[in-house]
């Protein structure tokens, strides 16, 4: 356990390290970053100031370490359009964000736990189809798409909620599901795969010859086994879903990182942007560290491996 | 899979003088098809699209992109005051709806096929490469992956684009560049199961060289699965079109894109919804297609994928 522990340690930092070279690199993508920080007005003199100001002049290996050593202190730079530290910035926003991922997350596994588990307890019945009904359309549907739809409908026809905004909980109600609904199919196939795959195994065959009553069966020895895959594509399925808030979020206005970004990326904010990014890209990191040690923990086959 | 004809047994075979056709195992896949709905019905939307793309010259009433500011925001034809002149109503600038939706079938067909096709060519190297060899290069194409999913992939592309400027053709790279990684994994996977096959071993002992076996040996076993994870991915890629031209920074006006359709009629959604609702049906539709189509194939080629 140590030994996988350790290797997934040293994996996870190496992949932290390279998505940190590859944020650096994305505000450098179109050349050079001084001009696009100071829009197309700006005078050569204004360029050149920029370019000092942020030591863009410098080697570009001097730059990566520099902002890549800051960056583990927190110091993530200025915003040129906030006038304040980046870290601020963002500390004000990501508890929107959270909240929004972990509300969504639960929407989805509530709604597909149910539906998956009585789609792989009666396979090839109504139940099933409907269930495979709600997958096929959930991939299907735009979740910007179907959070207009949400509003128009909620909002405009029947004034249950807010439009859009950050202040109340019922601001969070119509993103929650526009940005769950959308991450439910993968939920769902897989609990009903795995169920369906563990109903049909020898020891829920003898616990049924012991004569143990179904729900119990069904609860206590299937349900624990199947849910095991089910964390890993949570950790997976709540980094997606921060990287999708950028989307969710300019659809409701709510004040979050990933309207932040949308944002910063509209009025060259490119620090933000680029910490943004990494922030993102490092909780995924940790998620899916998290979760595999989780599973290697629930799950002794794994470790071998 | 590779007996694609019929096999005829001789009157002198069979025993009994008469000739007993046996269907090829081809056969048998086309007709679980031909019995799937799922199947079928995706590939009746994506026929019916494709024909949109290509006719629209024909089939458009009005040119798409024509302002007429005196004809703002007619009501498509089943509310009051709609025309058949503009089947579908006009937008806020008084271009034919209908036109413009049946031109953006052309940008979002085109940016998901493009977009899947360089998808397509570098995760199925990177898959094949790891699958096929193993050890370090499996270790160096898995980190790739890692690190890929890692990365917030709408936010670096929508960031990417604004900083190029966006065209459909920066658009196409950027998404190609980005959504290799379900074609790297399935690939990746399915190279694993073959590998080890007594066909492989023969070719390698025939002293075929490694290009040869990927090729001829080892491509078309794993093309099933190829075909199913390309239009899965051409949904994927047209979602990912429509998000970043809602966010405005994918296709830019004035060409009709249904994602920036959307997000034009955003404004003017209160009061005119159906600015918002014609253009996401048809996203949605075309995304259902291409994903019925796509769990069809797989759905018959293996079904324990499901």
């Amino acid at each position: 356990m140590l030994v996988y522990t350790l290797k997934r340690l040293a994996l996870a930092f190496l992949v932290a390290v390279t998505v940190s070279m590859v944020s650096f690199m994305l505000i450098r993508v179109s050349g050079d970053p001084a001009i696009a920080l100071a829009g197309e007005a700006a005078s050569a003199e204004q360029i050149r100031h920029i370019r000092e100001q942020y030591g863009f002049n410098r080697p570009l290996l001097v730059q990566y370490l520099d902002w890549g050593w800051r960056a583990m202190q927190g110091d993530f730079g200025e915003s040129p359009y906030f006038r304040l530290p980046v870290s601020q910035v963002m500390g004000d926003r990501i508890g929107v964000t959270m909240a929004l991922g972990t509300c969504s997350l639960a929407f989805a596994v509530l709604l597909s736990l149910p539906l998956g588990i009585l789609a792989a307890v009666r396979p090839n019945t109504w139940v099933d189809r409907l269930s495979l009904g709600v997958a096929v359309l959930g991939q299907a549907m735009p979740s910007f798409w179907f959070g207009l739809i949400l509003i128009i409908f909620f909002s405009v026809t029947l004034r249950w909620l807010p439009v859009s905004g950050t202040g109340s909980w019922q601001h969070f109600v119509m993103p929650t599901i526009a940005l769950g609904y959308y991450a439910t199919p993968a939920f769902m196939r897989l609990i009903r795969s795995g169920m369906i795959e563990v109903l049909s195994s020898d020891y829920i065959r003898t616990a049924r010859a012991k004569g143990l009553r179904w729900p119990k069966i069904l609860f206590k020895h299937a349900l624990r086994n199947a849910i095991i895959p089910v964390v890993s594509l949570a950790a997976v399925q709540f980094g997606f879903m921060l990287g999708g808030s950028i989307i969710i979020e300019s659809v409701f206005a709510l004040h979050g990182i990933g309207y932040l970004a949308w944002e910063s990326i509209g009025r060259s904010d490119l620090p933000v942007v680029q910490a943004i990014v990494l922030m993102l890209s490092l909780i995924y990191v940790v998620l899916t560290l998290l979760s595999d040690i989780l599973n290697a923990m629930l799950d002794p086959r794994i470790r071998v491996q | 899979m590779t007996a694609s004809d019929r096999s005829p047994r001789s009157p002198e075979e069979t025993g009994l003088g008469l000739e007993v056709v046996f269907p090829s195992p081809r056969q048998i896949m086309q007709r679980a098809m031909l019995r799937h709905k799922g199947f079928l019905i995706g590939l009746a939307v994506i026929a019916a699209v494709a024909l949109l793309t290509i006719l629209a010259p024909v089939l458009a009433p009005h040119d798409p992109y024509a302002q007429d500011l005196g004809r703002r925001l007619i009501p498509p034809v089943w509310q009051d005051k709609g025309t058949w002149d503009h089947p579908l109503g006009t937008d806020n600038l008084g271009r034919d709806y209908l036109s413009r939706l049946i031109y953006g079938s052309r940008v979002s067909l085109l940016i998901g096929i493009s977009v899947m096709l360089i998808a397509g060519l570098i995760g199925t190297t990177l898959g094949l490469l790891a699958g096929y060899f193993g050890g370090r290069m499996d270790m160096f194409v898995s980190f790739l992956i890692t690190v890929r999913l890692a990365l917030p992939a709408v936010l670096v592309a929508v960031a990417v684009v604004s900083l190029i400027g966006g065209s459909m053709r920066v658009v196409i790279l950027v998404l190609g560049f980005l959504v290799w990684d379900r074609f790297a994994v399935v690939i990746r996977a399915s190279t694993q199961q073959i590998r080890p096959q007594e066909y492989v071993a023969a070719a390698k002992s025939a002293g075929c060289s490694t290009l040869r076996i990927l090729a001829q040996e080892i491509l078309p076993n794993l093309m099933n699965n190829l075909i199913v994870v390309a239009t899965l991915e051409v949904a994927r890629a047209i979602l990912l079109e429509a998000a970043l031209s809602f966010l405005g920074m994918g296709v830019q006006p004035p060409t009709p894109s249904w994602g920036l359709m959307i997000s034009e009629g955003k404004e003017f959604m209160l009061f005119y919804p159906y600015l918002v609702t014609i253009p996401g049906v048809a996203l949605f539709l075309l995304l259902l297609g291409f994903n019925l189509f796509g769990d069809g194939i797989r759905d018959v080629t293996a079904p324990e994928g499901r």
